[in-house]
């Protein structure tokens, strides 16, 4: 079952969608001219559907108390959540042209005070799952059905926090927040089986009090699917373990370790990307 | 002054439903009250400092106004980066209650000493350091919190200590109070925090018996420093002392110097931080039986000011 999902991961192709919204993010690493090319390419499938289909949010009033909650933990593939932010309107698709500049609003990381959207300035690893059981309990205190989405890399999962997150998650039984690992099984140093191994993944979430599921993280209707089951559980949080691609969509960066980020591109480099992916955005 | 902190957080409690206590592995049936009133704002989570401080700041991003409580050691070292980022980047209020301060947890050797929660905690941008005298100052810093926008670490003394703040002074988080004035035009300046200020107000009275004028300015609030006080005071003092129960790198002692060094004129007064020395505490024993160690005892602060005083050209 899990074999399959990995394998069928990496033969998903990309519809027209999946494929502008990667062109914005090669947008933000031509503006930056540096950035994390795999980590944000593996994300897209799994934020596109949150933000199309899931999410409750208001671009032109992003502070709206009753919006559920996103935060990406994994700040390095910021690239990912910019394109879908710039998509949905809450700053101007021209902003990705200034990524990392002095002069904009897009940073390395994301930054809460800087761009509307971003629920929390992440980058630092491990921050993400224990803030968002803050703003899940804030929910419940308050008696909002705001629901919290935390979305972690794989490699993140290394951090201690995020367990001692999860323990906290289970134990107050959380069903409004959903933690999302976007398992790439690539971490910066390699692969993440000798890095440090995560498996067995689901066990680790379901013994913490999670209810787990896995899924191809690259497959539309499978994500719609799962996200149209939450919360999977009435009494425990989610976590959604997505097989993904590193690199995805770019064919010579995926499932290479030396594309988790990359800076100063080969213009010919840069053409083989927007090839790739159907010409520039 | 720690119960009376603690009791604080539920008075606080009753009047704004901001308010939110976490903590971490503390005493059986804390703030059981608070608990029983208001059961979904008590939350006891355990050992994991890291994870306590990142769910307080998404309470807080969210309205609330979490009282975060353990040991002052795990409250800053343990997850100094989940402050620094959660707390202090986000510009969140959140309050750290920090027991034992100092050197309060001397038997307990030191995994338990705070000695530069000061320097570590004043280096970061947006945070407020308090550190009050006693009992009846928590109190009024607790109510000032409320309306403080800021992160704030509030260092707990032992318990017990001797009550020398009086009401009558006011209270402003910020802002520093002369305790003990002088009407002399030149008087030696004690400048002290937390519970070395019953200390200095000790070692003030034997110099004063001796002839000398001396003043004691209590700083209850490290950072944001009172400038302009310390300033006015340090300005016409024969010698400025300052007193702090924390290493002597970058604590109260070096934002007074540092601020001397760069506002305080061409004629700076001699200046001298009594501190502790940069190393682990070599023994066990009491609070202070540590501080004695470091020439932080009543008789050992007056014995520094009078040997420094004699070093002088005359």
């Amino acid at each position: 079952m899990v074999h399959s999902l990995i394998e069928a991961s990496k033969t998903t192709s990309l519809d027209e969608r999946s494929l502008y919204l990667r062109r914005l993010i090669v947008r933000g690493l031509v503006g930056g001219n540096r950035g994390h090319v795999g980590s944000s390419m593996s994300l897209v499938e799994i934020l596109r559907v949150l933000f199309d289909d899931v999410l409750r949010y208001r671009p032109e009033q992003p502070d709206w108390l009753e919006r559920d909650r996103f935060i990406l933990s994994k700040g390095h593939g910021c690239l990912g959540l910019y394109a879908l932010l710039a998509d949905k309107g809450f700053f101007d698709v021209a902003e990705l042209d200034k990524f990392c500049h002095a002069d904009g609003i897009l940073g390395g990381h994301p930054e809460r005070s800087k761009i509307p959207g971003v629920e929390a300035s992440t980058g630092a690893l491990g921050h993400g799952l224990p803030i968002g059981v803050g703003l899940a309990l804030s929910a419940r205190m308050q008696k909002r059905d705001s629901r919290v989405f935390v979305v972690m890399g794989d490699g993140e999962i290394n951090e201690g926090s995020v367990w001692e997150a999860a323990m906290c998650a289970g134990k107050h039984r959380l069903t409004n927040l959903t933690a999302i690992i976007d398992y790439n099984k690539i971490q910066s140093a390699g692969p993440t089986r000798e890095i440090q191994d995560l498996e067995p993944l689901a066990d680790k979430w379901t013994s913490f009090g999670f209810a787990a599921v896995e899924v191809n993280g690259h497959d539309l209707s499978a994500l719609s699917e799962v996200y149209g089951r939450l919360p999977l559980s009435n009494e425990r949080p989610t976590a959604i373990i997505c097989h993904t691609v590193k690199g995805k969509g770019i064919p010579f960066a995926e499932g290479q370790p030396k594309w988790h980020h990359h800076a100063k591109f080969k213009p010919e480099q840069l053409a083989e990307i927007h090839a790739a992916l159907g010409g520039r955005a | 002054m720690r119960k009376t902190c603690l009791d604080m957080v539920y008075e606080l409690a009753k009047t704004d439903p901001r308010v939110v206590f976490i903590g971490s592995d503390l005493s059986p049936g804390l703030l059981d009250e608070m608990k029983q009133e208001f059961p979904d704002r008590h939350y006891m989570e355990g050992v994991m400092e890291q994870h306590i401080i990142g769910m307080a700041a998404g309470m807080a991003m969210d309205g609330h106004m979490p009282y975060v409580n353990t040991i002052a050691t795990f409250i800053t070292r343990r997850c100094y980066e989940q402050v620094a980022m959660d707390l202090c980047l986000h510009h969140l209020p959140v309050r750290l209650i920090a027991n034992g301060g100092g050197v309060v947890y001397a038997p307990l050797g030191p995994t338990h000493l705070a000695v530069e929660d000061f320097a570590i905690m004043r280096a970061l941008p947006n945070m407020t350091v308090t550190a009050v005298s006693d009992a009846e100052e928590m109190k009024r810093l607790m109510r000032a919190t409320l309306d403080w926008p800021h992160p704030i670490y509030i260092r707990l003394g032992k318990g017990g200590d001797p009550v020398v703040s009086d009401e009558r002074h006011g209270f402003a988080i910020g802002k520093g109070i002369v305790l003990k004035p002088s009407e002399a035009s030149d008087p030696i300046l004690l400048i002290s925090c937390g519970v070395m200020t019953a200390r200095a107000l000790e070692a003030a009275e034997a110099l004063e018996r001796e002839g000398h004028a001396v003043e004691v300015v209590h700083i209850h609030t490290i950072k944001p420093l009172d400038e302009a006080l310390v300033l006015e005071r340090a300005g016409r003092a024969r010698a400025v002392f300052v007193i702090e129960e924390h290493t002597v790198i970058g604590g109260l002692g070096s934002a007074v110097i540092d601020l001397m060094c760069e506002k305080g004129g061409a004629r700076l007064p001699p200046m001298r931080k009594l501190g502790l020395r940069d190393a682990f505490a070599k023994l066990y024993g009491s609070q202070d039986d540590i501080l004695a160690d470091n020439g932080l005892s009543p008789d050992g602060i007056a014995a520094s000011i009078r040997e420094t005083l004699d070093s002088f050209p005359a």
